[in-house]
C-alpha cells in the first residue's frame, strides 16, 4: 500500500518536473535567428525584403560577406547611421555574423521594377554608365564588379537590383563626400568620385527600373576577375 | 617542553614558508599583469581609452560633455605620446589625486573620485598591465572646451565642493563580501558617475551617491541604486542581480543603452565572487521608498484618452512578446508589469526604448541577445506617449502617464 502511495506520488512528482520544463520552453522566445533580429524588421521586412521606406535598403539574398562588413562599419562607426549605430555597438563578431548569414540565406522575391520619373535620355546615361562606364572619365561600368547580372559576387560585393532608386543615390553621395567609406583600398569612394550629381541620378534611376533576373543570387568568388583592387574583396 | 618548542618552531617554519609562498604569486609578475588586467576591466578603463577602430588604450576618443568636447588621452607604455615614462608612483597619483606627475589637473570626466579609492596594491598591478601592453605613438588630441571651461584652475573649485580624496575605508560591521561589493561598486566600477545626479557644475555631492540622475548629453536615465522605486535592488534576488550583471539579461529586466556598454566592456569580465559581493553590497543600500504620488502633467480626461489609445497600440505592436498582462518572456523579452524601469518618475527610458529599440549586450552568458525593434517610424508621438503611458499605468504599475511633447522631444536625443 505504502510502495503504491509513494509510486503515486513519484509520478505526479515527475508529471509536475515535465510540466515546468514544458511550462519553461513555452515561456522562452523562439531559439531561432529570425525571433533575434526582429529588432530588423519595422525597417528592412520581416525576411530582409525592405520596406516601403525607399531609404531602407532589401538585405535578403545579398552576399553574407557584404553584410558582414557593414554590420561591422556600422558597429564601429565607420558607416554612420545612428539607429544602426546605436543597436549594434555592443554585439560580437560571431554573432553579426550569423544575423549575416541569416539575411544571406533569405529569398523572398525581388519586387517589381520600379516607374521611373526620369526622362528617357538620363535612363540612357544611367544604362550606358553601368554597363559600359565611361572610360574618358575613368567611370568603370557598374557590371565590371557588381557581375554581368548585377547579382553581386561572393564574398564581398553586393547586388544592385531590387533597390530603390532614393537609396542608391544616397549611397553614391555619401561615397562622393566621404562618409560612406570602406577598406582600403577603398574603390567605390574613388568610383564615385568620378561621377557627377546628373550621373548618380541616372544610374540609381536606371537600376531600379531593371527586372529581377532569373537567379537572383550572387555568383560564386572568382567568376571574374575585378578590373582593380577592392579592400572589401580581397584576393 | 621540548616537543612543545619542535612544535613551535615548526608552526613558525611552516608559516614563513606560506607567507613565502604569497610573496612568491604576488611578486610574480605575470600574475600581477594579470590582475591588472582584470582591474583595468573592473574600471571599465577601455570603454574611453580606446577609440572606435582605434588601437587599445591609445585615447583619442571624443567624449561630448556639457561644456565641450574632450579627447581620451593615450595610456600605452610609449614614451612620448603615452604614459612610458610615468612611475608606479606617478601612475597611483593620478588615480589617487586626479593629478598628472607634474602636479596638473586632471579634468573629472576621469572617474578620479571614484578611482581614489582604489588601493595602492591594485593601482600598482593596472600600472604593471598598462606596461605590458603594445606601445602606441598616437598624440593626444587638445580638448576642445568652451570659455571658461578651456581654464582647469576651474577644476579646483570642483575638487572642492565634489572631491575627497581617500582610499576605500573597509566597515568592520560588515562582511567581508561586502566590503568587497563596496570596494568595487565605490572604487573601480565608479558606478556613482553615472547613477548620482549630475547637477550644473558636472559633479556629484556625497549625499546624493546613487540617488539616480539623467547622464548629460545621452539623455538616458540612470537610475537611482538606493531607491526601490527605481532600480533599487531591495526585492531583487542574488541571482538576479549577478545574472544582470554578468549576462545583461535576467528575469527582472534587461540592460539597455549605457549600462549595456558596462557590461560589455566590463562586468561581464568579473570573477562570479566579486559580481555576487557587488550583488550582495548593491541590494544592502537600497531603501524600502514608500510609493511616490504619480506626477503627471496631463489631465485625467487627457490621460484617460492616451492610456486606452495605448492598449490599443500595445495589443497590436507589443502583447506578441511582452504578453498580454506583460508578462514578458523573461530572461530575453523582458516583463513590462513590475518592472521598475517603466515605472520610474522619469519616462525617458521607456520612451527612448520605444522610440529605438535595443539590444541588450552580447556577452559571454548570452551571446546572441533578443533585440527590441524601433518603433520611431511606425508610431506618432501621440502613439508613443500613448503605449508608454499604458505600459506605466496598466498591471498594477505605478507610473505616471506622459505627454506627446515628452515623447517627441526625445526623438532627437543623440543615439550614440
Amino acid at each position: 500500500m505504502f510502495a503504491r502511495a509513494a509510486a503515486f506520488v513519484a509520478v505526479i512528482i515527475a508529471l509536475a518536473g515535465i510540466e515546468d520544463a514544458a511550462a519553461q520552453t513555452t515561456n522562452r522566445p523562439p531559439d531561432t535567428m529570425a525571433a533575434r533580429v526582429e529588432a530588423c524588421t519595422p525597417c528592412h521586412g520581416n525576411r530582409g525584403e525592405g520596406t516601403s521606406d525607399v531609404y531602407f535598403p532589401r538585405l535578403a539574398g545579398k552576399p553574407a560577406g557584404y553584410l558582414y562588413n557593414q554590420l561591422l562599419a556600422f558597429r564601429s562607426g565607420r558607416r554612420k547611421y545612428p539607429p544602426m549605430n546605436y543597436l549594434l555597438e555592443f554585439l560580437p563578431d560571431p554573432y553579426l555574423a550569423a544575423m549575416a548569414e541569416y539575411f544571406a540565406g533569405e529569398h523572398p522575391p525581388l519586387p517589381p521594377p520600379a516607374p521611373s520619373d526620369v526622362s528617357k535620355d538620363v535612363l540612357a546615361l544611367g544604362e550606358a554608365l553601368a554597363t559600359s562606364g565611361d572610360a574618358s572619365r575613368n567611370i568603370p561600368a557598374c557590371v565590371s564588379c557588381h557581375g554581368p547580372g548585377l547579382t553581386g559576387m561572393q564574398p564581398g560585393i553586393p547586388g544592385l537590383l531590387g533597390l530603390r532608386a532614393a537609396y542608391v543615390s544616397a549611397q553614391l553621395g555619401a561615397w562622393r563626400y566621404g562618409t560612406r567609406t570602406a577598406k582600403s583600398p577603398d574603390c567605390m569612394q574613388v568610383v564615385a568620385g568620378h561621377l557627377t550629381e546628373a550621373d548618380v541620378t541616372a544610374v540609381s534611376a536606371w537600376l531600379a527600373t531593371q527586372a529581377a533576373p532569373a537567379n537572383p543570387a550572387p555568383v560564386p568568388k572568382g567568376t571574374y576577375a575585378l578590373p582593380f583592387g577592392c579592400g572589401s574583396q580581397p584576393n | 617542553m621540548g616537543s612543545k618548542l619542535s612544535f613551535a618552531l615548526l608552526a613558525l617554519l611552516a608559516l614563513t614558508t606560506a607567507a613565502h609562498a604569497q610573496d612568491k604569486t604576488q611578486n610574480n609578475p605575470n600574475d600581477v599583469i594579470a590582475r591588472g588586467e582584470y582591474l583595468a576591466r573592473a574600471g571599465d578603463c577601455t570603454a574611453c581609452h580606446t577609440a572606435p577602430e582605434g588601437r587599445l588604450f591609445a585615447g583619442g576618443r571624443a567624449m561630448p560633455t556639457p561644456f565641450g568636447t574632450l579627447y581620451t588621452s593615450n595610456i600605452t607604455p610609449d614614451p612620448t605620446t603615452g604614459i612610458g615614462k610615468w612611475s608606479a608612483d606617478d601612475f597611483y597619483k593620478t588615480m589617487h589625486s586626479g593629478r598628472f606627475p607634474d602636479g596638473g589637473l586632471i579634468y573629472p570626466a576621469m572617474p578620479f573620485a571614484s578611482y581614489t579609492k582604489v588601493t595602492r596594491a591594485d593601482s600598482d598591478a593596472i600600472y604593471a598591465y598598462l606596461r605590458s601592453i603594445p606601445a602606441v605613438d598616437q598624440k593626444n588630441k587638445p580638448h576642445e572646451l568652451r570659455f571658461p571651461y578651456d581654464n582647469r584652475q576651474l577644476i579646483l573649485g570642483w575638487r572642492t565642493l565634489f572631491f575627497t580624496e581617500g582610499e576605500f575605508k573597509p566597515d568592520p560591521k560588515k562582511s567581508e563580501e561586502w566590503n568587497r561589493g563596496a570596494y568595487l561598486v565605490e572604487g573601480l566600477g565608479h558606478c556613482g558617475m553615472c547613477h548620482s545626479p549630475i547637477n550644473a557644475l558636472g559633479g556629484t555631492s556625497q549625499s546624493e551617491a546613487f540617488k539616480g540622475g539623467l547622464i548629460p548629453m545621452q539623455n538616458w536615465y540612470a537610475p537611482s541604486l538606493t531607491s526601490d522605486r527605481e532600480a533599487g535592488l531591495g526585492d531583487w534576488s542574488i541571482k538576479d542581480i549577478t545574472d544582470l550583471l554578468q549576462t545583461g539579461v535576467s528575469m527582472r529586466g534587461v540592460v539597455y543603452g549605457p549600462m549595456a556598454e558596462v557590461v560589455h566592456n566590463s562586468l561581464q569580465y568579473l570573477s562570479d565572487e566579486d559580481t555576487r559581493a557587488m550583488a550582495v553590497y548593491l541590494k544592502s543600500i537600497s531603501q524600502p521608498s514608500p510609493p511616490p504620488p504619480a506626477r503627471t502633467t496631463l489631465s485625467t480626461t487627457e490621460s484617460s484618452l492616451l492610456v486606452s489609445l495605448g492598449k490599443t497600440v500595445y495589443d497590436k505592436h507589443c502583447a506578441s512578446c511582452h504578453g498580454a498582462q506583460g508578462e514578458g518572456k523573461p530572461p530575453h523579452w523582458p516583463p513590462l508589469a513590475n518592472n521598475q524601469s517603466i515605472e520610474m518618475q522619469s519616462a525617458v527610458n521607456p520612451i527612448r526604448m520605444v522610440l529605438n529599440g535595443g539590444y541588450p549586450p552580447g556577452t559571454k552568458g548570452n551571446p546572441m541577445p533578443y533585440g527590441m525593434p524601433p518603433f520611431a517610424g511606425l508610431l506618432s508621438d501621440n502613439e508613443v506617449a500613448a503605449v508608454v503611458s499604458y505600459i506605466r499605468t496598466a498591471w498594477g504599475n505605478r507610473g505616471a502617464p506622459v505627454s506627446a511633447r515628452e515623447a517627441n522631444e526625445l526623438r532627437s536625443a543623440p543615439l550614440k
